[in-house]
C-alpha cells in the first residue's frame, strides 16, 4: 500500500483514518462520542464516549420524597415519559402494598401504550431520515402531535409529563380525552400503513438495512439486550408478558419476533408492536367503557398516605389538610425492604431497583437503563461495516442520551 | 419446569455450602449473599448449571452502607432464568478500604459498563477488568460521588452567590 508514496523522513505510517463523530453531530441524535478508527468507509473500532449529559439523579433520589422523583423519571427516556412515571409509581406500589383498582390499571395501560406508539414512532422514522427518507418522519410527526394532546389533557403537559400518582392518576380522564384518543384511534391505523408502505418493501430502504448491524440471539443475550432489539434478534422476551404488571394479564397480544437482528429486523418488530399496541388500546378503551356507576368514576387507590388530596378538600375538611401537609413537607416514613421492578420500556427493560431503610427518602435507587447496557455492543455491531451504516445502526438501536447517562 | 426459590437454594447449598448464606424472600425475589472472594464462582455456577440457566444479567450495581462496620460496600447482581422466568438477586459486600471484587465482564458482556459505572460512583475495584476508568463523571475526579459520605449541597445554605443566576 501507498508504495508510490514516500513518506518524510520521522513520520509515522498510519493506515488508517481516525474521525470523530460526535459529542454533538446531526447524525448522532443525541450527545453520543465515538472516536472511529477508519479504513477507508470501513469502520475498524470504534472508542465510546458517554455521560455528557449525565445529572446524578441517583443520588438526587436519595435526598427526595417518592412522588419528587417521578419528575426525574420523566428525563430519562424522554421520547416515552409516562412508561418511565408508571414503572415509578408501580415500584413505589410495589413497596408500599398499594392495589390499585382495575380501572386505573387499564387506563394506565392505554398511555403507557400510546407512549410505545411515539416512542417506537420517532425511532423507526429517524431510521427512515438517515437512510435518506426524510417525508415518513414529518408525516409522522403530525400524529404524534395526536397523543401529545392526549397526555395533555389528561395531565397537563406533553413530553415531560410527570404523569399519574402513587395509586393512580391525578385526575379522572375528561370527556375530552377520550374524544381525542378516539380520533387517534381512527386516523392512526391509516398513517402506520402508509407509513409501512413507504419503507417495507422499499427497494433502498431494505438495501440499506438488511445484513446491517446484525446480533445474533447469544450475543444479544450476553449483553443484556432487551425490548424490541432483542426480540429482533430471535428473543421473545417481554416484560408485559414474562412479569405482567397493571393488568396486562387481561389482554390478547402477540409479541412479535425478528430473526437476524440487523437493522430491517428491528424495524419490522417496531412496525408489528405499534399495530400490537393500538389492538391493546383497543381493549383497554373497550374495557374502561365498560365500567358503569361510581365504577366509572375511580381513577386512583386509597392510599391517603401517598395521593395528594384534592386542593378544594385541603382548604374545606380537616383529614384532607393533614395529609396534605404530612405529604408535602415528607412526614411519612416508608416500609423498609428492596424492591426491584420492571416495565417493558420503550427501548428495552426498565427496572428501578428501591432500597427503603424505613426513613422518608429511599436509601438507594438504581434505574436499569436498557440502553445504557446495550449500547455497550455497538462497535460489535458496527465493525467491519460502512461508516454510514453504523449511522443507521445507532439510531436503530433506540439509544437516548437522556436514559443512558441518567 | 418450575424451578422454584426453594430449589435454588437448596441446590446453593449443595454446592456451596457454608459459603452462601442470609437467603431471605424480599417481594418474591430470592436473596443471598456470598463472600466477595466467591463472587465468580458463584455466578458461574449459576450461569453454566443447566438447572440454574441465570444466563441473563439484569442488572448489577453498588450500594454503600456507611453504619456496617467491615461491610460498607454492596455489590448487587439481578440476574434471570429466563426460561422459567425466575429472577434472583445476589449480594457481596466488602470493607470500604479494600473495596475488590473479581469483573463478571468476561462471564456477561453487559457487565462491563455497569461495572465502569459501580467504580465510578463507589470506587469499587473490579479485578480483572479489561477496561476499568470512569464512565459517566470526569475523569479528573477525585472521588467517588455516590457514597454516602459525599451528601447533596445543603438546601439552605446563604453563602453562595446567584447573582449570576438571576437569583438573590
Amino acid at each position: 500500500m501507498n508504495e508510490h508514496i514516500t513518506l518524510p523522513e520521522g513520520s509515522i505510517e498510519k493506515h488508517t483514518t481516525t474521525l470523530n463523530v460526535g459529542p454533538t453531530h446531526p447524525a448522532t441524535h443525541g450527545v453520543f462520542q465515538n472516536i472511529m478508527e477508519l479504513d477507508g468507509e470501513r469502520v475498524v473500532s470504534t472508542e465510546q464516549t458517554v455521560g455528557y449529559i449525565h445529572r446524578a439523579f441517583e443520588k438526587l433520589a436519595e435526598r427526595r420524597n417518592l412522588y419528587q422523583i417521578t419528575p426525574i423519571t420523566d428525563r430519562l427516556n424522554y421520547c416515552s415519559s409516562p412508561i418511565n412515571n408508571m414503572g415509578w409509581h408501580l415500584t413505589c406500589e410495589k413497596l408500599l402494598g398499594v392495589s390499585t383498582p382495575k380501572r386505573v390499571d387499564y387506563l394506565r395501560v392505554i398511555i403507557m401504550e400510546l407512549a410505545r406508539i411515539s416512542d417506537h414512532l420517532i425511532c423507526n422514522s429517524i431510521v427512515g431520515v438517515d437512510t435518506g427518507a426524510y417525508t415518513g418522519f414529518l408525516y409522522v410527526m403530525q400524529y404524534r402531535e395526536l397523543i401529545y394532546e392526549i397526555y395533555e389533557e389528561v395531565c397537563g403537559s406533553r413530553l415531560t409529563t410527570n404523569i399519574g400518582r402513587i395509586g393512580g392518576f391525578e385526575r379522572n380522564f375528561t370527556n375530552t380525552a377520550f374524544k381525542k384518543l378516539e380520533k387517534f384511534l381512527k386516523e392512526y391505523p391509516k398513517v402506520l400503513k402508509e407509513f409501512e408502505n413507504l419503507f417495507t418493501r422499499n427497494r433502498i430502504f431494505m438495501d440499506r438495512t438488511i445484513g446491517t448491524g446484525a446480533i445474533s440471539a447469544e450475543r444479544a443475550l450476553n449483553y443484556g439486550f432487551t425490548g424490541p432489539n432483542l426480540r429482533a434478534a430471535g428473543v421473545d422476551y417481554d416484560v408485559r408478558v414474562h412479569s405482567p404488571y397493571s393488568s396486562y394479564e387481561d389482554f390478547k397480544f402477540n409479541i412479535p419476533v425478528g430473526k437476524t437482528g440487523d437493522n430491517y429486523d428491528r424495524f419490522l418488530v417496531r412496525n408489528q408492536e405499534m399495530w400490537q399496541s393500538l389492538s391493546i388500546i383497543e381493549q383497554a378503551y373497550k374495557k374502561v367503557q365498560d365500567f358503569k356507576g361510581a365504577e366509572a368514576e375511580i381513577f386512583h387507590a386509597n392510599v391517603p398516605e401517598y395521593y395528594l388530596p384534592k386542593k378544594e378538600d385541603v382548604y374545606t375538611k380537616m383529614e384532607a389538610l393533614i395529609w396534605h401537609f404530612k405529604i408535602i413537607m415528607g412526614e411519612i416514613d416508608m416500609p423498609k425492604g428492596e424492591v426491584y421492578h420492571a416495565v417493558e420500556g420503550g427501548n428495552g427493560e426498565l427496572g428501578f431497583y428501591l432500597i427503603s431503610d424505613g426513613g422518608r427518602t429511599p436509601f438507594r435507587l438504581h434505574f436499569r437503563r436498557p440502553s445504557f447496557i446495550y449500547y455497550q455492543a455497538y462497535p460489535e455491531l458496527i465493525k467491519g461495516g460502512m461508516l454510514s451504516d453504523a449511522i443507521v445502526t445507532m439510531s436503530s438501536l433506540n439509544l437516548i442520551a437522556g436514559e443512558l447517562d441518567a | 419446569m418450575g424451578l422454584t426459590n426453594e430449589q435454588i437454594k437448596q441446590q446453593l447449598t449443595e454446592k456451596f455450602g457454608e459459603a452462601v448464606f442470609n437467603f431471605e424472600e424480599s417481594y418474591g425475589m430470592l436473596t443471598f449473599e456470598a463472600a466477595k472472594e466467591n463472587n465468580l464462582k458463584v455466578l458461574q455456577f449459576l450461569n453454566d448449571e443447566p438447572n440454574m440457566g441465570f444466563i441473563f444479567l439484569t442488572d448489577l450495581c453498588g450500594v454503600n452502607y456507611p453504619d456496617d462496620k467491615g461491610r460498607e460496600l454492596a455489590v448487587v447482581y439481578h440476574l434471570h432464568n429466563l426460561k422459567e422466568n425466575i429472577r434472583i438477586r445476589f449480594k457481596v459486600f466488602m470493607p470500604i478500604e479494600h473495596p475488590d471484587v473479581f469483573t463478571a465482564s468476561k462471564l456477561f458482556s453487559a457487565a462491563d459498563w455497569m461495572e465502569r459505572e459501580t467504580f465510578d460512583f463507589y470506587g469499587i475495584n473490579f479485578i480483572g477488568h479489561h477496561n476499568l476508568k470512569r464512565i459517566l463523571n470526569v475523569d479528573e475526579m477525585d472521588y467517588f460521588p455516590l457514597r454516602k459520605e459525599f451528601p447533596l449541597e445543603d438546601q439552605t445554605r446563604i453563602d453562595k452567590d446567584d447573582s449570576m443566576f438571576g437569583r438573590g
